[in-house]
This record gives structure tokens, C-alpha cells and sequence, in this order.
């Protein structure tokens, strides 16, 4: 019976600078994952490598041989400091590992707890197992299982809903002004850092028209071509205050570069369309009684990252529930992984077979009156010699050690064909 | 008769149970739940109505419960070809109640009985036209409002930053401000062609087009207003907050317009909403 194992090193653990030195590319998990599997200690293996974790998830029936490999493995490959290294990795096995697994696909294990990418990391992690065929019976089952009960949290508990990135929370409040962000005009004033990840998100979110207005003309005309955008001198900002949509201010200006009354006498020219002002600037560029005129809606950093304190709370509550979810479910995958035992599945199998057999006697016998006790008794003895004549060959099989190797595979299918789990 | 009307009550309410359920929990499944009652509601609905139909041979309007009851059927399926354009599934929540009231109300008066058998109205397609535009413009309007209410309820959220339980359950403003409009719209349509062909039916019968009857008058001021409303929208653009607001107001001069002129005014109309 093969264990589930699982080393790895996270950002909790370790810190960045050791993250790094081990992180893997595509290419070295797939020589790791050949190279390892070619020894007889590791039966199945998946390699999760992120910017913040390193997972070696395996299948092995004999663990501390099978850990020792990997660790020089790694060792030897990536050659992080040895007793830093050492200590900053943990291991679960069977029950734990796939706790740990469950609740990394979950994001409840990551640095932004609820965020979506890891999820996908992990497909990304298994697809590249499952075509070098280092993943088999018991970790495809297991990684099923991950992606169902990743996907149940995050609906079930709604942990990923609320925005936590200043950038997330401003594409959440246009959506609720605007409802579709696609073809909304973006006019950027000032080039900064922050306003550049605000426009990256806009734009995947297939925002229209991006107009980029800075002090320096350069400087703009330089994140415009980046950004497919146009980049407008910083005086005509007025005009194209009449077209823009959303407007991301973060520019190093002393006063208001947009004032209360400029925007008042727009917003008849707009004929009231909604104007969503982000100030991510300090000191701020727009002034905030703009918020107090009809459809214009102002957000400054302190608001934003108020809603943003509040998703953080709403999400820790949440991950609660999730970890009762993810409870549940090591549970059923236990159930799972101890009926691949070769015992209980044989007497599963003997117990269903005796419970048709028993059945159809009956039903036999009834209609079959006639019959005397010893003919009635002729019969039993029949069925069961038959029974056990059919049995014995799978049952000799299943116990043998010549299951070339992965007795898991044919205790799967033997399930499954008999239908034991229903 | 009794029992069907008892039932679709009953079905309205858990409806609204449901639809309240849907708006705590945000659950897809229970917002099916209310809306499968609420088109069960609705059928039962229809079934007293065709029954009164068919057992006066006149369009059932004809005393308080029936107007009552009319109403309620309007505004349920008015809330069905809305909701199936804009996906307003929170519109519920304002329609299941609105319409377990108004049946309430209407059930604390007598269903068949006709207050002074109105001699001089003749049943004719003028008359069952006018009867059935005003109606569903009246219930058009009923939704621009429960939709104005939503849309400064979410807008507040959004100025003053507070990002919890509405924020989350209300649609974006955009849609609420477009289906306020499209809401605001059609009730102008249909009220349009319910004053014409009332108007024309009153010269049929009374010889008149315009006899400065209170109902007459009122509803031709409630017209005015959204006709205002309308035209605001359409030059300087008048959206939001103020159309929003200017919907919630025009719905309270139209109820007054249906049913504070017949109690508190005299006139032609007066006779529908007896018992």
C-alpha cells in the first residue's frame, strides 16, 4: 500500500531569498520528475513550484527512502544553504499531506489568503506530471479531488469575492458603477508605479481607451506605448476630462490638480454620464468634495484600503469555513485511500457476490416448490462451489505481488468494475 | 373562488420568504425557489381573475378587491418581462411582498359583489384597452421605483465608502439606472395609450374628451411629471440619483393619483374602487 507523502518549503518557512534559490523552472521539474521516478522509492510524484512555496507530493511505499532521494535531489541541484535549508522544510504524510494539499489549492495556505492563482499553478503542476506519466492512480485521484474541493471552498465560502489589492478594489467599484468595465475610457494623470498595476488590471479587463497625461511628456508617451494608449500634454487633462470614464491620479502634485468646480460644469457637457475618480496619490490630486456632485464617485488610498481592511477581516472569518470543508473531505479521501487495502477490497467483493448469490437462491428456490430439502441444499452447495471457483483466480491475483509493481491500479479497477463503492 | 385566492396568498408570501432568504444568503438555488412561487402565485392569480371575468362578462375591476387584485397581477408579470431583460433578481424581494400586500388588502373586501351596477359603461375594446395600458403602466412605474430605491440605496454605499451588505447584494448602478429608465419608459408608453383611449372611450359614452374629472386631471399631471422626467433624460441628461429619486416621486403622486382621488375626491372613477 502506497503512502501519501509531502516535502516542501513555503513563505512561511522559508524566506524569500531561499525561496528563490529553489524555486524550479518548467524544465528542471520535468528532469526532476523523470530522473525521480526512474527510482524504485517513488511511485507517483507531482512538483508544485510557485514564487512561494516548493511541494514534492508523492506516492511511495517506502517514505524515508523515498525522502532522503529528493532531499539530495534538491540538494544537489539547487544547492541551498544545507542546514537553512534543512529547517525550513516540512513534511506531511498520508492524512496530513493531503490536508496540506487541500488547503494549498484552497489559497488558505497562501501569503494572501483567498488569492486565485494557486489554483491554477497547481493544474499547471499536474498537467505537466500527468504527460511525463509520473502521476498515477492514487495522486490522480488525490489532485481531482484538490481541484473539487478547491473549487467548493472558494464558492461555498465566497472567499475570493472581496477585492484585497488596491487595484482589485478599484476594478470592484467601477464594476458596481459601471457594470462592465469594457470600453471605458482611462485617463491615467501622473505615471506612476502604483497607477501602472491599477492600468494593468483595467486592461484585462479590455478597457477601451487609455490616455496618459504626466508632467513629463516623456515619461508618459513612454507607459502610453506600453499600454497601446495615448499620451496627452498634462494642460489638456480638462478636455479630456469630458471623454474619460475612469480617472487614476498619482501624481506628486502639492494642491488638487482637479478641483470641485472644473468638474462641475463637465459634468453637464457629459450629460451626467458617471465619472469614478481613484486618488492613490499623497498628497491627494482630487479634491474630495467631488464626491459630493452628482454620478462622480471619488475613491482616495485611505478608502480603498479601508475596503480593503474590511475584505481582509471578512476573508479570515471565511477561511474558517473552508478549513471545516477541507475537514470533511481528508476524511472521504481517507475512506478511499484505505479500500485500495487489498483485504477489504477482496471481502467487498466476497461480501457482494454472496449477497447476489444469496438473493437469486432465493428467489430460485421459492418458485421451485417441488423441490426436496436435500435438491434445495444440492443447489446452495453449487452456487457456492461456483462462487468461489470464480473467485479464486482474482483473489489469488490481488494478494500476489506481481501486480508489476502498482497493486493500487488493479485494486482501483477492481473496484470500480464490481461497483464496491456505492 | 376562496380557497384559490387563500392559496395564492400563501404563495406569494413564502415567495417573498424566499426572495428575502435569496437577498440574506445570496444562494442562486433560493432565488429559484421564490421565483417558481411567485410564477405559481401568479397563475392562481390569473385564474381568479379569468374566473371573475367570465362569471360578470366585465373586465374585473369593478370594486376595490378586483381593482386591488388587478393591480397585484400587473406588477407581478410586469416583474417577469423585466427580470427576464435585466436579470433583476433582487427586484423580488420589492415585488413578492408589494404583491402579498396588495392581495391582503384586497382580501379584507367582498370579491363579486358590484357596488351600483354601472349602467352607462358599455364593455368595449376602447374601455378593456384603457383599463389594461393604465394598469400595466401603473405596475411599469411601480418597478421604477422599487428600482429608484435600489439604486440610492447602492449609490449611498458607494459614496460614503461603505462596501458591506447592500453593496455586495445590489447590481451595479449602471443597470439599475438603465432598467430604471427602460422601466420608466415603457410605464410612459402604456400610460399614454391608456389616457388616449380613455379619452376617447369618455367621448363615446359621455361626449366628452376631457370633462375635468379629479382622476382626469391628477392622471394627467402624473403623465406630465414623467413626461418631464423623460425629457430631462433625453436633452440635459438627467440620470442617477435624480432620476431616481423623481421615479420614487412619481410613483407616490400616482398612487395618490389611483386611490387618493377615488377616496378623498369624487368623480367618474370612484365607482371602481367601492365595496
Amino acid at each position: 500500500m502506497l503512502e501519501i507523502m509531502l516535502l516542501g518549503i513555503n513563505h512561511k518557512t522559508a524566506p524569500v531569498a531561499l525561496r528563490e534559490c529553489v524555486a524550479f523552472t518548467d524544465d528542471e521539474t520535468r528532469t526532476t520528475l523523470k530522473n525521480l521516478s526512474d527510482t524504485q522509492a517513488i511511485n507517483e510524484l507531482i512538483i508544485i513550484s510557485t514564487c512561494n512555496r516548493l511541494e514534492f507530493l508523492f506516492a511511495t511505499d517506502n517514505p524515508d527512502l523515498a525522502l532522503d532521494i529528493i532531499k539530495k535531489h534538491i540538494a544537489v541541484l539547487k544547492q541551498p544553504p544545507e542546514t537553512e535549508f534543512e529547517n525550513s522544510l516540512y513534511i506531511h504524510k498520508t492524512d496530513e499531506a493531503v490536508r496540506h494539499i487541500f488547503r494549498v489549492a484552497s489559497s488558505l495556505d497562501s501569503m494572501m489568503v483567498g488569492e486565485p492563482q494557486i489554483l491554477g499553478q497547481i493544474k499547471q503542476a499536474y498537467h505537466i506530471a500527468t504527460n511525463n506519466n509520473s502521476s498515477g492512480v492514487i495522486l490522480n485521484r488525490l489532485l481531482h479531488r484538490t481541484f473539487f474541493v478547491a473549487k467548493r471552498v472558494r464558492t461555498e465560502t465566497g472567499i475570493g469575492d472581496s477585492a484585497v489589492s488596491i487595484s482589485y478594489a478599484a476594478i470592484e467599484l467601477g464594476r458596481k458603477i459601471f457594470g462592465i468595465l469594457e470600453d471605458k475610457k482611462v485617463l491615467l494623470i501622473g505615471a506612476g508605479e502604483m497607477a501602472e498595476l491599477a492600468v494593468e488590471h483595467l486592461i484585462r479587463n479590455r478597457v477601451s481607451n487609455i490616455f496618459v497625461a504626466n508632467r513629463t511628456f516623456e515619461r508618459g508617451a513612454q507607459l502610453a506605448k506600453k499600454y497601446k494608449g495615448l499620451a496627452i500634454r498634462f494642460e489638456e487633462i480638462s478636455s479630456y476630462l469630458k471623454t474619460s470614464d475612469i480617472v487614476i491620479s498619482s501624481t506628486g502634485s502639492p494642491g488638487y490638480v482637479v478641483n470641485r468646480k472644473q468638474v462641475k460644469s463637465l459634468m453637464r457637457k457629459r450629460r451626467n454620464r458617471p465619472l469614478f475618480f481613484i486618488d492613490i496619490a499623497v498628497p491627494r490630486d482630487i479634491d474630495p468634495a467631488i464626491n459630493h456632485l452628482a454620478n462622480t464617485y471619488v475613491y482616495d488610498i485611505d478608502d480603498l484600503s479601508g475596503v480593503i481592511d474590511e475584505n481582509l477581516k471578512d476573508r479570515a472569518k471565511k477561511a474558517v469555513k473552508g478549513e471545516r470543508i477541507i475537514d470533511e473531505a481528508v476524511i472521504r479521501f481517507h475512506k478511499w485511500h484505505e479500500s485500495l487495502k487489498v483485504v477489504p477490497t477482496i471481502i467487498a467483493l466476497r461480501k457482494k457476490m454472496d449477497e447476489i448469490a444469496e438473493a437469486e437462491l432465493k428467489k430460485t428456490l421459492h418458485s421451485l416448490g417441488h423441490l426436496s430439502k436435500d435438491d434445495a441444499r444440492a443447489i446452495q452447495r453449487m452456487t457456492k462451489a461456483l462462487l468461489s471457483k470464480i473467485m479464486h483466480d482474482p483473489t489469488r491475483y490481488l494478494k500476489s505481488e506481481g501486480c508489476f509493481g502498482d497493486k493500487s491500479l488493479y485494486l482501483d479497477i477492481t473496484r470500480k468494475l464490481f461497483n464496491l463503492d456505492s | 373562488m376562496e380557497p384559490v385566492l387563500i392559496f395564492t396568498i400563501i404563495l406569494y408570501l413564502l415567495s417573498s420568504v424566499a426572495h428575502a432568504g435569496y437577498f440574506f444568503s445570496r444562494k442562486t438555488e433560493i432565488y429559484y425557489i421564490g421565483l417558481a412561487l411567485l410564477i405559481a402565485g401568479f397563475l392562481c392569480h390569473l385564474v381568479i381573475t379569468s374566473y371573475l371575468f367570465i362569471a360578470t362578462l366585465k373586465f374585473p375591476v369593478h370594486n376595490l378587491f378586483q381593482t386591488l387584485s388587478f393591480t397585484g397581477l400587473a406588477i407581478v408579470g410586469v416583474f417577469f418581462l423585466f427580470n427576464y431583460k435585466f436579470k433583476l433578481k433582487i427586484l423580488g424581494l420589492y415585488t413578492a411582498p408589494l404583491a402579498s400586500l396588495l392581495m391582503l388588502v384586497a382580501y379584507q373586501f367582498p370579491a363579486e359583489h358590484m357596488p351600483m351596477a354601472t349602467q352607462n359603461i358599455s364593455n368595449n375594446f376602447l374601455l378593456t384597452t384603457h383599463i389594461i395600458m393604465v394598469f400595466l403602466g401603473n405596475a411599469a412605474f411601480a418597478m421604477a421605483c422599487g428600482i429608484g430605491i435600489s439604486y440610492l440605496l447602492q449609490e449611498n454605499a458607494i459614496k460614503t465608502k461603505n462596501h458591506g451588505f447592500i453593496f455586495k447584494r445590489l447590481p451595479s448602478l449602471n443597470l439599475l439606472d438603465t432598467a430604471g429608465q427602460a422601466c420608466v419608459m415603457a410605464g410612459f408608453t402604456l400610460l399614454t395609450i391608456g389616457l388616449i383611449t380613455g379619452s376617447v372611450y369618455a367621448k363615446q359614452v359621455w361626449g366628452l374628451f376631457w370633462s375635468w374629472d379629479p382622476k382626469e386631471v391628477w392622471s394627467a399631471l402624473a403623465w406630465l411629471f414623467y413626461a418631464l422626467l423623460l425629457h430631462e433624460r433625453f436633452t440635459v441628461g438627467w440620470r442617477g440619483r435624480k432620476a431616481a429619486i423623481m421615479s420614487i416621486i412619481g410613483f407616490i403622486f400616482l398612487l395618490f393619483t389611483f386611490f387618493g382621488v377615488n377616496f378623498l375626491l369624487k368623480g367618474h372613477h370612484g365607482q371602481f374602487t367601492r365595496w
